[in-house]
């Protein structure tokens, strides 16, 4: 991991390596910009944290590298195609099958039991009812959730919730996890737990994981850190 | 630390000779800074001069970690003390850091650029503490967490300070 940082000045110069890449991404809401000249890269298998002060344009940088808010201006490149110039239709299969989500709280179906919650991803990409909920198990005892899988979200604590939803994040094998504020929500210690099973689940996958966290001992389980302020993004190991 | 102490505490379960002490220390305490032998030697030299100690028996050989230590009812009176007092919390008001930032400020150099390096330093040791933590028993998660908290705590302040430096800056007169 030591060689992240001196393989990072190579990483803008050469972004045919990157697995996802962003470029001057601009972004106002009304007369606020939220992105004002954005870039971004991440490579496969890559836990990058998203820091800054509230209102830098960290969401809304997550939301446009993930396809579901389009930038005013700016490209994004993803196995060399640009999101930006994608159909909604488009963006929405490919949100589906290549990308992983955990928010902060509140995502997980209601209605649907713990384990149909995980199971979903990969029902609504054609598998069977009975391998669906199969693989979704092995995934929450993976995270250490298996018990309440027959239970709904509402019945369980903020902590397995929130395990459940990495569950769901990761169960069809994203190639890119989102992740704004996983542990927001979470004491400490199970805001600990829920990153070390999260980044070991994203390197044993290869995922590549946009950790958008304000919490430096979250960032820590990150490979590299940049900053956005006034909705630009600097790179902290570039400005070593 | 308290070293003096440590290692009492360490003879209340039983005698110890110099070295099985220092390697009970090293074991649980220890981690980055394992103690020397001279330091094991000053302390229960001070120890027993002050009557905290005895000298419970001496092994063949030379050197001063062949001797066997027992705790007195005045070092167990001692420990017990040290174990109910609080610690004095340090709230480091000369810290570098802030010196740092405030002649950045007067001598016109870059105090933003300042606080980023030393966020990214922050939080590079922070990564290595959390690996440790990966492999680590629940000793080494402790003792990681608790170095963990206390650059977080640096790290906020870091950030705090970097968007106040407008303010900071009128203040001191840069
Ligand atoms: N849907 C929206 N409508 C209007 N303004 C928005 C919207 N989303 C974000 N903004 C504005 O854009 C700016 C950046 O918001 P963003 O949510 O990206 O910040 P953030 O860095 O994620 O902050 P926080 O740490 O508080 O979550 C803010 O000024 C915010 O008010
Ligand atoms: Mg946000």
């Amino acid at each position: 991991m030591s060689g992240q940082h001196s393989d990072m000045s190579q990483q803008h110069s050469e972004p045919a390596q990157a697995l996802l890449s962003a470029c001057d991404l601009r972004k106002a809401y009304g007369p606020t910009p939220a992105l004002a000249g954005a870039s971004f890269a991440i490579r496969a298998g890559e836990v990058v944290a998203v820091m800054g002060p509230s209102g830098s344009g960290k969401s809304t940088l997550l939301h446009c590298l993930a396809g579901i808010v389009r930038p005013d201006s700016g490209t994004i490149g993803y196995g060399g195609r640009d999101l930006t110039a994608m159909t909604d239709a488009e963006r929405s299969t490919l949100r589906r099958t290549e990308f992983g989500f955990v928010f902060q709280f509140g995502q997980l179906v209601p209605e649907l039991s713990c384990a149909e919650n995980v199971a979903l991803p990969l029902r609504l990409s054609g598998a069977g009812r009975k391998a669906a909920e199969r693989t979704a198990f092995e995934w929450l005892e993976r995270l250490e959730v298996d018990d309440v899988g027959r239970k709904r979200p509402g019945e369980v604590s903020g902590g397995q919730g929130q395990r459940v939803a990495v569950a769901r994040a990761l169960v069809a094998s994203p190639r890119v996890v989102f992740a704004d504020e996983p542990t927001g929500a979470l004491d400490s210690l199970n805001g600990e737990r829920v990153m070390r099973l999260l980044t070991d689940a994203a390197r044993q996958t290869s995922a590549a994981v946009v950790l958008v966290t304000h919490e430096a001992r979250v960032a820590a389980y990150s490979d590299r850190e940049v900053v956005v302020r006034d909705g630009t993004v600097r790179d902290m190991a570039g400005a070593l | 630390m308290s070293i003096g102490h440590t290692l009492l505490g360490l003879l209340e379960s039983g005698p110890r000779h110099g070295y099985d002490l220092k390697r009970a220390f090293d074991e649980k305490f220890g981690h980055d800074r394992p103690l020397h032998y001279g330091q094991v030697y000053s302390t229960m030299s001070r120890l027993l001069r002050n009557g905290l100690v005895d000298v419970d028996g001496i092994e063949p050989g030379d050197g001063p970690e062949r001797k066997r230590y027992a705790i007195t009812e005045a070092g167990i009176a001692d420990v017990g003390q040290w174990l109910t007092q609080p610690e004095k919390p340090e709230p480091y008001l000369q810290s570098t850091l802030y010196t740092k930032v405030v002649l950045a400020l007067l001598t016109g150099r870059s105090a933003a650029g300042l606080l980023d390096t030393q966020r990214a330093e922050h939080l590079r040791m922070m990564r290595v503490l959390t690996d440790r933590k990966r492999g680590g028993d629940l000793a080494d998660q402790l003792v990681c967490d608790h170095a963990l908290f206390h650059l977080e705590a640096d790290l906020r302040w870091l950030e705090l300070t970097a968007a106040r430096l407008d303010r900071l800056a009128k203040e001191v007169g840069a």
